[in-house]
């Protein structure tokens, strides 16, 4: 034979397979039409076999035998013609399928606790792969998004300010590296609300974020709308240009296309819409987390050569430029740039450490969410010991069905077949459950701007997630269903027809599978309580903490005024907006900032005077607030030493400063620090006051170096917060506010008057998020291990009814057989906390960096989650217990 | 063994099928039943019924065409004819066959040989 004629063979016969494949598959949708088909020809085959007998002189009869005989038993040959012609192994799933649809509805209750408890598993593993996929795993939503690159200064001292860069550094940067396509940056000190949209019936407050010209062509993001920066438009007294959200533009412009090449009106500036970016960029979800964002305006860098460090820089490397070269070439370069060109006599020297964005932006998360999706993981587990338990029961009871099928001739294989399209079908269905809650736990999650977590916003149920789903609900129905399916074609034939089903002990092997099922559930619940425990003592230490100011009662309000640039002026301005609003009744205090803690932060650099070597980086990098007069009331701050900075130090642009006590130990340890110099913001301040620790960054790192400067000419303002604290619940006092606020100024736009309270919540929201949810899960493990113990012991006494029924007979108390099983449970309990106590010191351990003033191995902890597995374990058992106590042995006995 | 009759190999009655419709043309199922049996002289177990699951197989693989039509007795009857394809495939496997018939044929002829010495 030829090749050509093997090949031609070849694609005959895969042609030949195609062909049967898809005729097999259309004529299992078209069974009932063939089968007349079929009958309509076997019919005519038997009508001329007969004519033909008939014809060699046979009676009708005979004839008629005869052919029947030559053509074979009917049935089987029209059943081997539907197998040859259609699916066979589909024929027989849809047969298991509507059998096991008949089951399960004739045993709803089983069906509907099953699904649910399915359903509440996979649901949460859904929701929380979601999370973690879009955290964790799913590419930033940029172009190449592995080759973005955040470069912050390496060991920052405090703040945002010691993480970014000059413009004119930035310059340089730009200029003379070679391992970056591009470097762009942003202004990292935009506080919310920083804009107000005028020319309207009331001015809107937006949030508008300053990007280097080249920052969306870096990122890789293309415009919706209209077009990005031009070249002149990041100039000096460039015509203004704005880029819009796509939130923003929803909202605001109801998504009118026309809006591009129109001009709005900033601050009473018309400023001109240029373009509209993509949906799927969130600013706020990258780059600062629970922050919206509106719109996009140029960083004009001649405009901020004289501000410090304010940006906080992105590059792109080059194609084929690994991380480590980009950071070798920083680390020679960085060190070279000056802070300003302008004034060399500033000083020089940077240092850039250089993190893969997607590692910035959710790096640090990555221990956290890797524990919840373990936590999730456990709860899967613990619904597949408890469904496996279920089935196992439920096999147990129809073991005569079984056993009564197999002697009619069911294959064993047909029966695991049997069982695992039950099990699939159950999971399924709660695999359908869980979407839906999933669905709604992300459509929920993602609209919670309350949560400080990166993107956050963009978390839904996508296709990896459905694949996910699958695979989880596949690999659970195995799990759960292989145990009892296992068990089922094993077992004995004869035994389980002669097995009377009720009233004795069952075989000893069937129970020890139940009760190891139970208590390794029991194990995994403790495990899961745990690491609950843990978290939440963790979350409770953090909100105990002394924070150094009194966020409840307090709320601020974000003032606008207009100065013409006088700092006499606005000193003026702000004496009266103080003045005023401490006179609206159930105000205690009120103070201005231009920061808040736990907001936006920016940092300077002291040192005492006499100490410091100018011209060189030996200052200690200090947060900056500058302050009214009752600023430190307001906010409930303790002032330890000395006084609060007064309306004179403003209006005479007096040099003096209010430090706190980590500052003043570290310039003057021993050594009273009022009336001392020190250097900072380029001036000599004079200490007035000390006032204790404000934790400035989050609720749970230590206060870093703080100071409180007078709003006077030296020392300008970046906007206004007005903080005021009240007697009464601060949304009380809201119009009152606003309405004193609108008299002083009526172009005060509609802020928002936000609690304190709000910041701290906003920064420790990922850990109540993290214990929450853990919390949950717990609850749920708690719930489910219960539902276990609960399942097996009152299965166990329904099946010994008869036997206790004897035992009670035979003299037997009541009490003692209630103690009887409540011995058994606690047994089963205890053997579970046992090993779950064991298994949560490793996992503890595993968690520890996630802790906050806990110990991993907590005493009050673990003595708390035993008693409560022990006591729910109890509760468990006590209601079979009391129902064995109330059996009547003369009904037990007669029974069956 | 004289009076049993010789149980069919797989994909052996395939292959008569092929070979009765491609020297007939044009048959229905029992036409082809009847040749079959009378071709090996009632040697083969055949239950007539058989010849339709490997009609729908044939015609599942494209090998051979059916159209109901009216017999010579003004029956109405499911007729079947080879395709090109069918053609080929019966070259194919008639080959085959004939390969394997020889090769079985020499190899029992030399365990004779060797039974005779």
């Amino acid at each position: 034979m030829t090749d050509s004629n093997g090949t031609s063979a070849t694609t005959n016969t895969v042609s030949a397979s195609l062909r049967r494949a898809l005729s097999r598959l259309r004529s299992f949708f078209r069974k009932d039409s063939l089968d007349h088909d079929m009958t309509d020809e076997m019919t005519s085959h038997l009508e001329m076999a007969i004519e033909e007998n008939v014809r060699r002189g046979m009676t009708p009869e005979e004839a008629r035998r005869k052919a029947l005989v030559r053509f074979g038993g009917m049935q089987q040959l029209s059943e081997q013609h539907r197998e040859e012609r259609g699916l066979p192994w589909l024929d027989v799933l849809g047969q298991d399928l509507r059998f096991t649809f008949r089951t399960l509805r004739r045993d709803r209750s089983f069906a509907i606790v099953a699904v649910l408890i399915l359903g509440l598993g996979i649901g949460a593993n859904v929701a929380v792969f979601s999370v973690v996929n879009t955290i964790l795993l799913r590419p930033l939503p940029l172009r190449d998004p592995e080759r973005l690159v955040r470069i912050v200064e390496k060991n920052p001292q405090s703040g945002e300010s010691s993480k970014t860069y000059t413009a004119d550094a930035t310059e340089e940067y730009q200029k003379r590296n070679r391992s970056f396509q591009d470097v762009t940056g942003y202004f990292a000190f935009t506080g919310p609300d920083n804009f107000k949209l005028t020319a309207r019936a009331v001015p809107l407050p937006v949030t508008g974020i300053l990007v280097m010209g080249n920052f969306f062509q870096t990122l890789g993001v293309d415009p919706v709308l209209g077009r990005l920066f031009r070249p002149e438009e990041i100039v000096k007294n460039a015509r203004p240009v704005t880029l819009l959200s796509h939130a923003f533009w929803k909202k605001e412009f109801g998504g009118d296309s026309s809006i591009v090449g129109k001009a709005i009106s900033f601050n009473n500036t018309p400023v001109t819409v240029i373009g509209v970016l993509p949906e799927s960029f969130d600013f706020g979800s990258v780059f600062s987390p629970g922050a919206k964002v509106d719109l996009f305006v140029p960083y004009i860098m001649d405009d901020f050569r004289d501000d410090g460090n304010d940006l906080a820089l992105i590059g792109r490397l080059k194609p084929g430029v690994t991380l480590g070269a980009a950071q070798a070439e920083a680390d020679m370069l960085l060190p070279q740039l000056f802070f300003e060109l302008k004034h060399p006599e500033y000083g020089k020297g940077y240092t850039g450490q250089l993190t893969v964005l997607k590692e910035y932006v959710s790096g640090k998360l990555h221990r956290s969410l890797i524990v919840l999706w373990c936590a999730v993981g456990l709860i899967l587990l613990i619904v597949c010991v408890n469904l496996s338990n279920l089935l196992l029961a439920r096999a147990a009871a129809r073991s005569k069905e079984f056993a009564m099928r197999s002697a009619l001739g069911a294959e064993r294989g047909r029966l695991v077949r049997q069982l695992l399209t039950e099990s699939l079908v159950l999971a399924s269905l709660g695999a359908m459950l869980g979407l839906g809650i999933a669905y709604s736990v992300t459509a929920y999650l993602a609209h919670q701007g309350s949560i400080a977590l990166p993107l956050l916003s963009s978390v839904r149920v996508d296709s990896t997630a459905l694949a996910w789903t699958v695979m989880i609900a596949v690999a659970a129905a195995v799990l759960f269903g292989l145990v009892p399916a296992l068990r089922v074609s094993r077992g004995d034939l004869q035994e389980a027809l002669k097995d009377t089903g009720h009233g004795t002990s069952e075989g000893r092997k069937h129970e020890r599978m139940r009760s190891v099922l139970v208590i390794s559930e029991v194990a995994l619940a403790c495990v899961l309580v745990v690491g609950a425990g843990l978290l939440l003592r963790s979350f409770l230490r953090v909100l105990d903490v002394d924070l150094g100011f009194q966020p409840s009662r307090a709320a601020a309000i974000s003032v606008d005024y207009n100065d013409g640039g006088n700092a006499e002026k606005r000193a003026a301005i702000w004496q009266e907006v103080v003045r005023q609003v401490s006179m609206i009744p159930g105000v205690e205090a009120a103070g201005i900032s231009d920061n808040l803690p736990m907001s936006r932060n920016r940092s300077w650099g002291i040192a005492a005077k006499g100490t410091e070597k100018p011209k060189d980086n030996d200052f200690i990098g200090i947060f900056v607030y500058v302050v009214s007069p009752g600023y430190v009331n307001a906010m409930g701050m303790r002032m330890m030493k000395g006084r609060d900075i007064s309306w004179e130090d403003l209006a005479n642009n007096q040099n003096v400063v209010v430090i706190n006590e980590t500052i003043a130990k570290k310039l003057w340890p021993g050594q009273d620090p009022i009336g001392r110099i020190a250097v900072a913001g380029g001036a000599e301040v004079r200490v007035i006051g000390v006032i204790a620790d404000v934790r400035e960054s989050s609720a749970e790192d230590n206060a870093g170096a703080q100071m409180y400067l007078p709003a006077n000419k030296n020392f300008g303002p970046e906007g206004a917060n007005l903080v005021v604290r009240t007697k009464l619940p601060p949304s009380a006092l809201a119009s009152s506010v606003m309405h004193t606020l609108r008299d002083i100024n009526p172009g005060q736009p509609a802020t928002e008057f936000k609690p304190i309270q709000g910041l701290v919540d906003h920064a420790t929201s990922p850990r109540r998020f993290f214990v929450l949810l853990v919390g949950i899960f717990a609850g749920l493990g708690l719930l489910l291990a219960s539902l276990g113990i609960y399942g097996v012991i009152s299965y166990s006494v329904t099946r010994q009814t008869q036997e206790i029924g004897i035992r009670m007979a035979l003299g037997a108390s009541r009490s003692r057989v209630q103690l009887g099983v409540i011995r058994k449970t606690l047994l089963l309990a205890l053997i579970g906390i046992g090993a779950g106590a064991v298994a949560s010191f490793a996992v503890a351990r595993g968690i520890a960096s996630l802790l906050y003033g806990t110990e991993p191995t907590d005493p009050i902890t673990f003595a708390a989650t035993v008693v409560l597995l022990a006591v729910v374990a109890l509760l468990a058992g006590y209601i079979p217990a009391r129902r064995a106590s109330r059996i009547d042995p003369m009904i037990a006995l007669r029974a069956n | 063994m004289g009076e049993s009759k010789l149980d069919l190999l797989q994909g052996t009655l395939d292959l008569m099928v092929l070979q009765t419709l491609a020297a007939m043309g044009s048959l229905h199922g029992y036409g082809i039943a009847r040749r079959i049996e009378q071709i090996s002289g009632d040697e083969v177990l055949l239950n007539q019924g058989t010849i339709y699951a490997s009609l729908v197989r044939l015609q599942q693989r494209g090998w051979i065409d059916a159209e109901w039509g009216t017999s010579e007795n003004n029956r109405k009857a499911k007729f079947y004819s080879i395709t090109r394809t069918g053609r080929k495939q019966l070259a194919q496997d008639a080959a085959y066959w004939e390969r394997l018939a020889g090769v079985m044929g020499r190899v029992l002829a030399m365990q004779n040989e060797g039974g005779g010495q």
